[in-house]
């Protein structure tokens, strides 16, 4: 699963870049993000503005993430592409989560 | 009903269209992880001719994505034999018609899973990580009915879509 990390100040961002979140990535997804949060500052920062597609699968392994980050992280999401955003609407995950419009958005809501 | 195989085309065998702007066509995976891209890419390249909107192309995959993905979860067992999973597809007036078959385990109790919507005003370490899959679908596709034939699973869905 290709991602990258930075570290931005006092926050960790991490983009996803291929296009696919979905059940044949999901094991990989998570291990690879619990990798690139080691030693993370307590915001990070998940950019999503690539992946054109995510499913259930895709869907509850962000859970996951953010679950296993708590409480010493706090995970927002950013950059959610149309078909993206349409799952965290449907299943109401978009009430869950800290989601910005774009990765700028969410460092200005992290700075300020 | 199908007019065998093109050559080369593998998982493809179309037919002449009877009815709507979309031929109708049929492709058939055998189940396997990766399959599951593979088969998405090749339905969304059939639909191409729709030249759905992103809002309904998301739809569709998203829907037959979580289709595939739970017959390969529980129809078919872990490290079981694999086994076929075809698809047909038929546009019509009212949407595309869709009809999944495989040859795996039968749905729990023979029917449907309900597919409700799932409470979110937990604690966070008690938000669900799964069990989005068949809210999803019922949320999505119209005119859902699934029977047991045999030893063969038939789900039917509709997935209401404006042609142009």
């Amino acid at each position: 699963m290709e991602m990258l990390a930075k570290t931005e100040g006092n926050i960790r961002i991490i983009s996803v870049l291929d296009k696919r979140i979905d059940a044949p990535a999901a094991v990989l997804f998570k291990e690879t993000m619990r990798n690139l949060t080691q030693n993370a500052p307590r915001e990070v920062v998940l950019d999503l503005s690539e992946v054109v597609f995510i499913d259930s699968s895709g869907l509850g392994a962000i859970v996951a993430i953010m679950k296993t980050l708590s409480p010493d992280h706090r995970l927002t999401l950013a950059g959610l592409t149309p078909a993206v955003e349409k799952v965290f609407r449907l299943t109401r995950m978009d009430t869950v989560f800290r989601i910005f419009m774009t990765i700028e958005e969410a460092l200005d809501a992290e700075w300020s | 009903m199908l007019n065998g195989h093109e050559p080369g085309a593998g998982m493809f065998s179309k037919s002449a269209s009877q009815q709507g702007r979309l031929p109708k066509f049929e492709l058939t995976i055998q189940s396997g992880a990766m399959g599951v891209r593979q088969a998405l890419e090749a339905f969304m390249s059939e639909l191409s001719p729709l030249e759905l909107e992103i809002e309904e192309s998301s739809t569709v995959q998203l829907v037959l994505a979580e289709v595939i993905n739970n017959i390969m979860e529980h129809a078919y067992p872990e490290g079981g034999a694999a086994g076929p999973i075809v698809i047909k597809c038929t546009g019509r007036d009212d949407g595309l018609h869709l009809h999944i078959q495989d040859e795996g385990s039968p749905m729990p109790g023979g029917q449907l899973p309900l597919g409700m919507s799932q409470s979110l005003n937990v604690g966070l370490c008690d938000l669900p990580e799964g069990g989005f899959g068949w809210f999803l679908i019922k949320d999505l596709a119209k005119d859902l009915k699934y029977r047991r034939i045999g030893q063969e699973n038939h789900l039917h869905l509709r997935i209401a879509i404006t042609a142009p």
